[in-house]
């Protein structure tokens, strides 16, 4: 059961911020509800999104950056931008604010059971990533071959450091980490951009391989061919989108694109159903 | 169905006595034409108005309407804590609605109570509402109402519809609600067997009166894609200068914006209308708006009213041919002359 007001937050108190980037522009908030039934009627799948309601200052939509698999907590890692999240910058753990959702569609997983992943993140759209990386390790054998492709401008900017190695280390999935360019003498992963990086090591195109991508305009715009030249059929392609938003539960009339809706009816959508949208996002 | 006559001799009375029972709202002068107001005591309704610049949308969607209230004081318990604010109480009659008013009150129902969500805020103004329609006799020139599926006597989300007749008003009575609120207000005076006959000559020469139309017959056949791109757009908005004015007028306009205000340590989450005609309306956090220019956001209103919205609820266009647009656009674009591009198209 959910709340029956969907614009009724549930109270939440910051557990632990972590910093998360070189230039501090990426924090971690973890969040423990501070009623546990809550937590319960916040139960959520990887890909979906939430609204962080700050009293006094308002609420912003990002995406939920654990995994359904862990319990007692939900994290979301926010880039500070606007002043909602400039606020959320400045607040300390033990503060009471809110939490509104979860919301949106998720990345398919009912599809996705059994095939091949091939995930592609760029700079800090890696949230929902993680959230998904995180729940397909563990139901690692519901996944057939998982291939992680990542990059951020430098060393400093990958998100989630610690999972990246620990994923690394257990060797259950492929991990290819890349960095713009870093004059590290000890750097032991990819340089360069993404999309040769995938092109190099994404799994070849069938019907049973899937790629979800998710990162900066710029990084879509030329990871698309490159997936095209591999042979990944439009219906096998997975993006989300962001767009402006309020409500969050499709009412507000503010994050439509054609007759979708990014909140309700996203913000996962295939290439396929992208194709036939127009470009408002 | 029934049908009860009241003497407009008997009107003002039978508000009065209904006002024991509900609180009124009608339509009031200002300036040059009407308002939907609530009505003060001893106030009654101008029920030979025209028309009005607003619709009465308000009642079920404010302006602006406090959601939650909060407090940021950490020394008082829950602050920080959002509090719904209580619904008021009480039943209201809004009299002297007109058919298609109410009709865009139905239609924007099917996005505030769907099946995924129910918005308690725009519903529990929703159910504390008996809409008193009154009947268009002498349409406007910019009245379309006829093709959008309303009409100058159109009864769909009224309780009553009320029929000028002359020296009195013909009530055709369509629910529950409507029945309880004749009785309040002590109309209980059935009227003769005429009185359907009469409706429905008034009716048939109110809507032999508007020659305006539009078509949309052909809309639904093709893809969003093909009228998204199609080339006469840049033309057909060339006026526009982005006002809002007719996303203010219009009865079937829901886009909202919510805000927190802050006095001292005292908070409210506020809803207020919002405006897909403003850049700000769609500007990302980044800089980066996916409507940039003001033609895309004129586009995306016509597209929203007369495409998105057919495609997504197959319940008719998202518009009921009032006219306000029309009337109160600066720039003199026309509602009409776009639909029946889109369908020529």
């Amino acid at each position: 059961m959910r709340n029956p007001n969907p614009y009724e937050p549930y109270p939440v108190r910051i557990d632990d911020i972590t910093v998360e980037t070189e230039d501090k522009s990426l924090k971690t908030f973890k969040f423990v509800f501070l009623n546990p039934e809550h937590e319960e009627m916040f139960a959520y799948k990887a890909g979906q999104f939430a609204e962080l309601s700050i009293p006094g200052q308002g609420e912003i939509p990002i995406g939920i950056a654990s995994s359904p698999t862990e319990k007692g907590f939900v994290k979301f890692t926010v880039f500070k931008t606007g002043k909602v999240t400039s606020y959320l910058h400045s607040m300390q753990v033990g503060d009471i604010m809110g939490l509104r959702g979860p919301m949106g569609n998720w990345y398919p997983w009912e599809i996705l059971e059994g095939k091949n992943i091939l995930i592609v993140g760029g700079g800090f759209a890696f949230t929902t990533l993680r959230s998904s990386i995180k729940m397909m390790l563990d139901n690692r054998d519901k996944f057939g071959k998982i291939d992680v492709v990542y990059g951020a401008r430098s060393p400093g900017m990958l998100l989630y450091m610690d999972d990246l190695k620990e994923w690394e280390a257990q060797g259950k999935i492929n991990m290819h980490i890349t960095v713009d360019k870093t004059d590290d003498p000890n750097w032991k992963y990819h340089q360069g951009f993404i999309p040769p990086v995938a092109e190099k090591v994404a799994p070849p195109a069938s019907d049973d391989t899937y790629a979800i991508v998710c990162g900066p305009p710029m990084m879509i715009k030329f990871t698309m061919p490159v997936l095209d030249k591999l042979g990944y059929k439009h219906d096998h392609i997975i993006m989300s989108l962001e767009n402006r938003m309020k409500c969050g539960i499709g009412m507000c009339g503010r994050c439509n694109i054609g007759k979708e809706l990014v909140c309700k009816d996203g913000p996962v959508f295939t290439l396929d159903q992208l194709n036939q949208m127009p470009k408002e996002y | 169905m029934s049908y009860i006559r009241i003497a407009k001799a008997s009107w003002d009375g039978g508000l009065e006595k209904a006002r024991k029972a509900y609180e009124l709202i009608g339509p009031v002068p200002e300036k040059d034409s009407h308002k939907y107001a609530v009505l003060a005591a001893g106030q009654l309704p101008d029920m030979g108005f025209k028309s009005t610049k607003l619709s009465p949308k308000w009642v079920v969607f404010p302006q602006s309407e406090v959601m939650f209230e909060y407090t940021l004081d950490e020394s008082k318990a829950n602050h920080h804590i959002l509090q719904e604010v209580p619904a008021a109480p009480g039943a209201r009659a809004v009299i002297g609605i007109r058919p298609y008013d109410a009709k865009a009150i139905q239609l924007t129902k099917m996005n505030f109570d769907n099946k995924d969500y129910k918005d308690p805020f725009w519903l529990r103004n929703y159910e504390r509402c008996t809409f008193v329609g009154l009947a268009i006799n002498e349409p406007s020139s910019t009245d379309f109402s006829t093709s959008c599926g309303t009409g100058p006597f159109a009864e769909e989300g009224l309780d009553v519809l009320l029929v000028d007749a002359g020296d009195a008003f013909i009530a055709k009575v369509l629910t529950d609600k409507g029945k309880k609120f004749l009785s309040e207000a002590g109309f209980a005076e059935e009227a003769g067997a005429d009185a359907a006959k009469a409706v429905e000559d008034l009716k048939a020469k109110a809507e032999a009166a508007i020659t305006s139309k539009v078509s949309y017959n052909k809309i639904a056949g093709k893809t969003i894609m093909d009228l998204y791109d199609a080339p006469f757009w840049k033309d057909v908005l060339f006026g526009c200068i982005n006002c809002g004015t007719c996303t203010y007028a219009c009865p079937t306009c829901w886009c909202f914006d919510i805000q927190d205000e802050v006095k001292g340590t005292d908070g409210v989450r506020v809803r207020n209308w919002d405006s897909c005609m403003t850049g700000l309306f769609t500007h990302h956090a980044s800089g980066h708006n996916p409507r940039e220019h003001e033609w895309e956001r004129t586009r995306q209103r016509f597209m929203h009213k007369l495409k998105y919205f057919v495609d997504k609820y197959d319940a008719g266009l998202m518009c009921v041919g009032c006219g306000r647009c029309v009337e109160q656009c600066p720039a003199n674009i026309d509602i009409r002359t776009v639909c029946n591009t889109l369908n020529d198209f």
